[in-house]
């Protein structure tokens, strides 16, 4: 395979992005309708529009902290403008994205009200979304770029094909001293022990176990009939019948290489190569927690036809089922549905899918950014206060 | 050449430009279909190994649905992927088509 000169945006700390987006970032729900008026005065900014940051507490409010400051830290932003109702959280977000080195400005509604706001905001976005705008692409190494891989709306044919295919890519990447992350805790029942099998050590592999068991603990005590759930009814009718079934499926897009740490959901990986996330299989809220922890790229295999996007995460859709590829062709990055025909191997996919992601890495955009799917979903542990 | 073998050869033709359905590992239980498949008999191919098989459909199996290779008693292991992927509900005869009617999860006990 030819190698292709890969382009980025190196940030200030050495961290490679492959966009280049300003941001406007809410701290809390009731920050969302000015956040989205800044973006529409100054167009070229994006608003990140979510549903919580209100009494919140313990866990799951560091959880919403750190994906909102991961969010803003991310390679792919090339600055910040924080909004929320009041200082004092507003200020811990702009905290936990100024150790990036990027441009961040903190501003709350209390005693401005919204109009005021906007004015003040839009005129620091204004400058930011200028000067983000000399920034130049330079040469990068694959081994800068972060990927996280997750299927979606999965079906026989994810397992039998576009997983395999991504699984490739896994392997490749990681030879080259590239990190992956994958996760989908619940979700890999029926086949964690392969997981468990591949940690590196057995310090990773505890602390996978435990969020494992942790996770399936939780699920069980709900009491609650997961037929329907997991798999989903998209799964069921695609043929998948059983979550041991869904899970081997799953796994196949892992590839071979092994696991060298489990992370916190949204906590950014510091060891190289392919590391595990705790984490939901709920699409959007995957892809929220793997932009937060700093990936720049996402692979996402489906069988049925999920339409998933990210506002700073290009994902790349990869599918093998033909009625979906005909039926959503204008969500489908990649068509590998030859892999079921037998008219070509896996390694060939594996070429196809690794030259897709080069032109991505490079600039093209995905299906999901063209058609504007953003979806960012923050995970919340628990209830409010 | 009688009838018959003419129609085996075609199905043979026809199915190695593209199989029926596919096997993730030798000692499978289940088949994939990777298109819909009417009853009757069709090639199907291990992925592990390339084997080329040819198998006796009993029921119409739509595309990404599965079929039993072999008979299956009721509570069975079901294997796929060289793994257990559930178990049997009842009595499964070859040929028949799969899913969450007649296999549930050994997993999640409350997914019944």
């Amino acid at each position: 395979m030819a190698e292709q000169h890969l382009s980025g945006y190196r940030r200030p700390d050495g961290r490679v992005g492959i966009r280049n987006h300003v941001v406007i970032l809410p701290v809390d729900d009731l920050s969302n309708a000015v956040c989205e008026a800044v973006a529409r005065t100054v167009p070229g900014t994006l608003a990140l529009p979510h549903a919580y940051g209100r009494l919140q507490y313990g866990a799951d409010l560091e959880l919403t902290f750190r994906t909102l400051a991961g969010t803003g830290a991310n390679p792919n932003v090339a600055a910040v403008v924080v909004i929320g109702i009041e200082p004092n959280w507003t200020q811990r977000i702009v905290e936990g994205i100024a150790p990036s080195g990027k441009p961040v400005e903190g501003l709350s509604i209390e005693r401005f009200g919204d109009l005021k706001t906007l004015e003040r905001a839009a005129r620091v976005a204004q400058l930011m979304l200028q000067d983000a705008s000399e920034l130049r692409r330079e040469p990068v190494e694959r081994e800068e770029i972060i990927i996280s891989i997750k299927c979606g709306e999965s079906d026989t044919t994810t397992g039998l094909a576009s997983c395999p295919t991504v699984a490739q890519v896994v392997d490749r990447h990681v030879q080259a001293g590239g990190t992956v992350i994958f996760g989908e805790t619940s979700e890999l029942t029926g086949g964690e022990h392969l997981i468990a099998q591949r940690c590196i050590d057995e310090a990773v592999r505890s602390r996978f176990q435990a969020m494992y068991d942790d996770y399936i603990r939780e699920i069980e005590a709900s009491g609650a009939n997961l037929l329907g759930s997991q798999p989903t009814q998209g799964n069921i009718r695609g043929g998948l019948s059983t979550i041991e079934e869904k899970a081997l499926g799953n796994i196949a897009k892992t590839g071979t290489v092994p696991v060298v740490d489990a992370l916190e959901p949204a906590q950014a990986p510091t060891r190289r190569g392919l590391n595990f996330m705790d984490s939901s299989s709920a699409a959007a809220e995957f892809i929220t927690l793997m932009g937060a922890a700093g990936a720049v790229l996402h692979l996402f295999p489906t069988g049925q036809g999920n339409i998933v996007g990210h506002p700073i995460v290009p994902v790349i859709k990869i599918t093998a089922n033909p009625l979906t590829a005909q039926t959503m062709a204008e969500h489908i990055d990649l068509d590998v549905s030859g892999l079921l025909r037998r008219e070509y191997g896996l390694r060939e996919a594996g070429d196809q899918l690794m030259a897709l992601i080069d032109r991505t890495i490079n600039g093209r955009l995905t299906c999901a950014e063209a058609l504007g799917h953003r979806e960012f979903v923050l995970t919340k542990l628990y209830r409010s206060a | 050449m009688s009838q018959a073998d003419s129609q085996a050869l075609e199905e043979r033709r026809g199915a190695s430009a593209a199989p029926g359905f596919l096997i993730h590992n030798e000692g499978d239980h289940v088949a994939v279909a990777v298109q819909d498949v009417q009853p009757g008999r069709h090639l199907a191919v291990y992925m592990d190994s390339e084997r080329e098989i040819t198998i006796s459909v009993l029921e119409a199996i739509p595309l990404g649905h599965k079929v039993a290779l072999s008979d299956l008693d009721e509570g069975q292991v079901v294997i796929e992927y060289g793994l257990p992927i559930g178990l049997a509900r009842r009595p499964i005869q070859a040929g028949q088509h799969v899913h969450t009617h007649n296999i549930r999860s050994a997993r999640w006990q409350n997914s019944i």
